[in-house]
């Protein structure tokens, strides 16, 4: 492991040591304490992306979801609300929610038959005597403090009191919408499945990778070549696309430069509009002169801190096992109204994602060599200057750099610093 | 122009229909080198041999959950149809499929082979359905993984020779977080 602190650095805190503007210590992620820090001052504080509300499309349908190291389970109770509960029994302390998913108004604990609704209240306990009768016990489910969505994406705060949802999407609501509006209901759902990929690597490679245009033409050559894709040039030396950084943790690759240059609808989704005719002629009927516009554009590439990764057609939950192991859960973006994207969506994603995704088994495979790297010892830091000398200033006030620069993982780390300095 | 519900409804799943009686001129023991074989060739990365297995209606599928929801509407770990399959091991032999370069060290051993029953096929034939148990080592640069599961093949004779039509993996532990699968399973 490398050392637990630079030495040749003095003052400031210890955060102000370990991130600085254009490198990061490798202790970030090899640490188990700056691990311990990152799930109190992060996962248990800020929104954690957590799943959608198509996964829970129905009263009392539940889904059991991981939110960092707990356990939960997305409920929606009777009346159509939404709650996190942390799937433990008031009691002793076991899973009070054994399947996967289903539907059901309350939970029992299968250890001593302790009932609870699935808005997490205690309904009841066998042989209430012993507690002096029914309705004794001021005790129920614990649960994620704070519950909000957005467009159907739900997101879990543990910490009672902090910004909203909305002050935390901030800028990348609008990747969001843009993702939404390409579905001409204006909806999309997340209840295609998700792969479970472990990874063995802390979480946050992957939280820098996903907006990185660096390594698509090296790690994705193989894949690119073979099948002709367009998708390496994008990420080109000579691309006109942007990286952006969006604000609180949040970055992107913007494509819609090379995309407008283009001006073919569907280029992004790598089709043509007479292969997809349904779809083309509901986005005409549902947005009028601004079909063509969103159909040559395209979706989003966002990640949204600190665990939220828009690829175009499939979504992305990271979710921290521990310093040095994560899991990938991933699924195709699959609209409402189940047109014929939706089809197309799942077979590209079955081939780009998951263990053995044709892209991403090799994105996991860099994942992993990272964290083996960084337990060596020399040089102790890694390195994110690229592209610090070329950024600009956009239109919108947000920071850009060129296809390639690390613009969004300079991003990422200024806000983790920020969250890190926080009081405990 | 094609309406857009048409294009939603899905063909009957690949697993779903009843079997019928098991056809005529499968010896079981010649079943058994086959698949054999198979495992063989996939544990040696000897992807243009295995490839040649194939027949073009070739259906590859590793579900996840079990037995595995729709493939068309819901992901799996591999669905991959002929030209995925070509795909896939050109991806590999390029040499830079970095999750398989350098390639695993493998060995699989298969047992419990048990002729299931026909499968009929859409060229009106009957193909053979084996079942059979897995269970393969796989040696990484970062560690081991044990690897284990229910395999159901489909067999075919073309023009003399055993081809396979369908393969479809079950991991014993499809249901949890799955490290990378970068070999063919």
């Amino acid at each position: 492991m490398t050392a637990l602190l630079p030495p040749e650095i003095e003052g400031g805190s210890r955060f102000d040591r370990l991130v600085q503007p254009a490198r990061v210590h490798g202790s970030l992620y090899t640490d188990p304490s700056i691990f311990a820090e990152e799930l109190r001052k992060i996962w248990h504080r800020t929104w954690v992306f957590v799943g959608h509300e198509s996964e829970v499309p129905q009263p009392n349908d539940y889904v059991r979801k991981q939110l960092a190291d707990q356990d939960v389970v997305m409920t929606r109770d009777k009346d159509g609300e939404l709650h996190l509960l942390i799937n433990r029994c008031a009691h002793r302390g076991l899973q009070v929610c054994d399947d996967k998913a289903g539907n059901s108004s309350s939970f029992r604990c299968p250890y001593h038959g302790w009932t609870y609704r699935n808005t997490g209240e205690l309904l009841g306990y066998p042989y209430n005597k012993g507690y002096g009768g029914k309705n004794k016990l001021e005790l129920g489910m614990g649960k994620v403090a704070r519950v909000d969505s957005y467009h159907g994406f739900v997101f879990g705060s543990l910490a009672a009191e902090g910004p909203s949802l909305d002050e935390h999407l901030g800028a990348a609501k609008g990747e969001i919408d843009r993702l939404v509006g390409l579905s001409p209901d204006g909806q999309v759902k997340l209840d295609a499945g998700w792969l479970r990929h472990r990874t063995r690597s802390n979480w946050k490679f992957l939280a820098e990778n996903e907006t990185d245009g660096y390594h698509p033409q090296f790690v994705h050559g193989s894949i690119f070549g073979v099948t002709g894709s367009p998708i390496g040039a994008l990420y080109s030396d000579n691309s006109t696309a942007v990286t952006r950084n969006l604000g609180d943790g949040h970055s992107e690759n913007d494509l819609r430069p090379e995309f407008r240059s283009f001006a073919e609808p569907m280029r992004w989704f790598g089709t043509t509009p007479d292969r997809v005719p349904g779809y083309v002629a509901a986005m005409h009927e549902a947005y009028g002169d601004d079909a063509q516009r969103r159909m040559i554009e395209g979706a989003p590439h966002v990640m949204i801190f600190p665990n939220l990764f828009i690829a175009e057609i499939q979504v992305f939950n990271i979710q921290p096992v521990a310093v040095g192991e994560c899991v990938q859960y991933a699924t195709a973006v699959q609209m409402a109204g189940g047109h014929e994207l939706n089809q197309r969506m799942v077979s590209q994603s079955i081939g780009s994602v998951g263990p053995a995704g044709m892209l991403l088994a090799d994105d996991t495979e860099m994942y992993e060599r990272n964290q083996r790297g960084v337990e060596m010892a020399d040089p102790e830091w890694l390195d994110v200057r690229r592209g610090l000398g070329r950024e600009s200033v956009d239109a919108a006030g947000f920071t850009i750099g060129a296809a390639t620069d690390e613009t969004g993982m300079r991003g990422f780390w200024t806000h983790y610093k920020s969250l890190m300095e926080a009081e405990d | 122009m094609v309406t857009v519900n048409a294009l939603t409804e899905l063909p009957p799943r690949p697993d779903a229909g009843e079997l019928v009686a098991i056809p005529q001129g499968w010896e079981v023991r010649e079943v058994e080198q086959f698949l054999y074989r198979e495992a063989r060739l996939a544990d040696e990365n000897d992807y243009d041999g295995w490839e040649a297995l194939w027949t073009n209606d070739a259906l590859y599928w590793v579900p996840v959950d079990g037995e595995g929801d729709h493939p068309r509407s819901t992901v799996s770990v591999i669905f991959d149809n002929r030209n995925r399959i070509s795909t896939r091991m050109k991806q590999v032999k390029t040499g830079k499929r970095y999750a398989q370069a350098p390639p695993s060290n493998l060995r699989r051993i298969i047992g419990n082979v048990e002729l299931i029953g026909g499968r009929e096929n859409a060229a009106g034939g009957v193909d053979l359905e084996v079942g059979a148990n897995f269970m393969a080592l796989e040696s990484r640069p970062r560690g081991n993984e044990l690897w284990g599961g229910r395999v159901t093949y489909r067999l075919r004779q073309v023009d003399g020779q055993i081809r396979l039509v369908y393969k479809k993996v079950v991991l014993v532990d499809n249901e949890r977080p799955l490290p990378t699968l970068g070999f063919l399973i």
